[in-house]
């Protein structure tokens, strides 16, 4: 299948920020397709580019196979929800809908039926007649997607949506705007930093960076498979290993020292040579941790270790456990936390250990990018610096 | 505890001295006697008067048309103004325009008076009421383009942006949510303009020419050589017409949220 909206080389710099540096990327029709990132890596500017809102400084965005660069906002097919809603305060939420059937000059019977559809279907026809200062945050939400669904758009364009709704509401609110991916069919580009929310609704992210695309795939892949150091610790906690290859095993497996750890079995996709420095990435809950030693099997990494710091948050357990001078994160889900075995304590000696398949081998490591996972706590009277393994 | 009764007393003088002129005057454009001598008795002779006086009636309307042209043409000129100003509020060249729209804000009126006056002279204009109409637009631009300003920078940029990303091109932007939006601060720009230009007398004074007599440089006139009561009773007519447009526009930008 084809790209239906397509950056080609696209470039934006405001001042003195390069907001997006020669970005390619490509979105297929029908996709619930996140741009994902921290503040400033410029996924607003790639939405506003592709609204019109924003002109590239280089590059072209084509739309279906039109170019669409030099279209201004009003001739797009595309329509947008913003963050801070922007309805228009001066009139009420029936003319808020019916806005661009207005603009478009449409028949006043065809203006009154499309827009008591879009109220049934956002559930608001009997608050029509209210004005947006009337509105809660989740019904003000609710009345943008429908003014920007009425012109039927090929890409609906969605600015943080729900950064301004409180907890509840955005987990209702997300629900609600997948339902209406589904219903509509048709193309969504949503940018946000809020990875949850990305994870849940895509059917593919991009993860951004300084105005760079760092990776595109699945919520899985990008999850399970992060290429960089900046995926990986932006998207879910993860722990980073510094290594050097020592061997190869088999084909398809290689050996890693890591500290003063020989042997640690990895899965080697990068196809590395013996000598070669890895970053290694292992998340938290692919580690298990154990009072027992586990059985030795030819895939899998065990190493002994002390607790030293842990956080019990209900349905899991988060351990900071100390090996061969390195604090590992380890969390650990549970099943009967009090019947289970002996719960794990303060300074207990464990066994932590992985399999091979877990710790996966990043393209590129960066030392900032260690501030993005969440720090550990402190131990009253250890020195603030301590913890940090830059 | 009890309050200090000093702020109530601040409160009663500041009033009294704002106010007490005006009281004075109303109730002595009903008093029958010829001079300010005391009180002779309630009488509507002024009024009736006050029809009889063509003169005034010229001068009145000589004063409304100008007020309402300067209005109506400053209001368009200085909104223009305060939409560039906010718009490429970054540009050194705006900040320089702002410059230029502010400084008739804080020039003293005899100066603008003087200069427009020499201007015109120069100019081989023949002084009338284009002068003084003229002159008007002049300084009610200031005014506008601060008051619609100070209403655009509260005003979320994105509602534009959301206008034309709905498919509002300039015209429809403008007319559906650009001026709707902008209403209040239209009208208090507009009513700004039109009161600053009804009773502005230095600036008129210079530029006004034979037979283009407002109605501030008539009352000046017959303060001196005519009958003080009758502009007692002209004065109290002005002011209940404007409270009546202000409690007016009040409502009407009430009745528009």
């Amino acid at each position: 299948m084809s790209e239906f909206l397509e950056f080609r080389d696209v470039s934006k710099r405001f001042g003195t920020i390069q907001a997006v540096d020669s970005v390619s990327l490509g979105i297929k029709k029908g996709e619930f397709f996140s741009l994902l990132g921290p503040s400033g890596c410029g996924k607003t500017t790639m939405l506003r580019l592709a609204a019109g809102f924003e002109h590239p400084d280089a590059g072209r965005v084509i739309l279906d196979g039109q170019d669409i660069t030099d279209l201004p906002p009003n001739k797009r097919k595309v329509n947008t929800i913003f963050q801070s809603y922007a309805l228009f305060p001066h009139l009420t939420v029936w003319e808020n809908i019916a806005f661009g059937l207005r603009v478009a000059k449409r028949t006043k019977r065809d203006i009154e039926t499309e827009v008591e559809a879009m109220l049934r279907l956002i559930r608001m026809g009997d608050q029509a007649h209210k004005k947006p200062d009337q509105l809660s945050g989740g019904q003000k939400q609710r009345v943008a997607i429908a003014r920007a669904l009425i012109n039927k758009p090929q890409l609906l364009l969605l600015d943080e949506p729900l950064a301004a709704l409180d907890l509840k509401l955005r987990q209702r609110m997300l629900i609600e705007l997948d339902m209406i991916h589904d219903q509509v069919g048709i193309t969504f580009l949503y940018v946000t930093h809020d990875q949850g929310e990305a994870m849940s609704l895509s059917d593919r992210i991009a993860v951004m960076d300084s105005g760079r695309i760092e990776q595109v795939g699945s919520p899985a892949e990008i999850y399970e498979t992060p290429r960089t150091s900046f995926v990986a610790a932006f998207i879910g906690d993860t722990n980073f290993l510094e290594g050097e290859v020592t061997g190869l095993v088999e084909s398809e497996y290689c050996q890693v020292k890591i500290a003063d750890i020989p042997g640690l079995i990895c899965f080697n996709d990068k196809s590395m040579k013996p000598g070669n420095p890895v970053y290694l990435s292992i998340r938290p809950e692919k580690i298990h941790i154990s009072r027992d030693r586990p059985e030795e099997s030819p895939l899998r990494n065990i190493v002994p270790a002390v607790v030293e710091d842990m956080i019990y948050l209900g349905s899991t357990t988060k351990y900071w456990v100390r090996t061969h001078g390195l604090r590992v994160q380890v969390l650990r889900q549970h099943f009967r936390f009090f019947l289970d075995e002996k719960p794990i304590r303060w300074n207990d000696d464990v066994w932590i250990w992985w399999h091979g398949d877990d710790g996966f081998m990043l393209d590129r490591y960066r030392a900032v990018d260690e501030h993005l996972v969440a720090l550990p706590p402190r131990k009253v009277g250890e020195p603030e610096d301590n913890n940090e393994k830059s | 505890m009890r309050r200090s009764r000093f702020p109530f007393f601040v409160t009663m003088a500041v009033l009294f001295f704002f106010y007490l002129p005006i009281i004075i005057l109303i109730v002595n454009s009903f008093n029958a006697s010829r001079f300010e001598s005391g009180w002779q008795g309630f009488s509507l002779m002024w009024y009736k008067r006050l029809f009889h006086e063509p003169e005034i009636w010229r001068a009145a309307k000589n004063s409304l048309l100008i007020a309402a042209s300067a209005t109506a043409v400053s209001l368009v000129i200085g909104t223009t103004a305060a939409i560039a100003l906010h718009r490429f509020a970054r540009s050194r060249l705006q900040r320089f325009h702002f410059g230029l729209v502010y400084t008739p804000l804080v020039v003293p009126e005899i100066l603008m008076g003087i200069s427009l006056l020499m201007l015109f002279v120069t100019a081989g204009v023949e002084l009338g009421l284009f002068t003084i109409f003229l002159a008007h637009v002049t300084f009610c631009i200031s005014f506008v383009a601060m008051t619609v300003l100070a209403r655009l920078q509260d005003f979320d940029e994105s509602i534009v942006e959301a206008a034309q990303d709905l498919g509002a091109g300039w015209w429809a932007t403008t007319r559906r949510v650009l001026l709707p939006m902008l209403m209040p601060g239209l009208i208090a720009g507009g009513l700004l303009a039109f009161t600053l230009s009804i009773d502005d007398f230095v600036i008129t004074f210079f530029v006004a020419g034979p037979g283009s007599t407002t109605l501030p440089i008539r009352v000046y006139s017959m303060i001196k050589y005519g009958s003080p009561p009758l502009i007692n009773a002209l004065s109290t007519l002005l002011l209940v017409l404007t409270f009546t447009a202000v409690a007016a526009s009040q409502r009407l930008s009430r009745s528009r949220r």
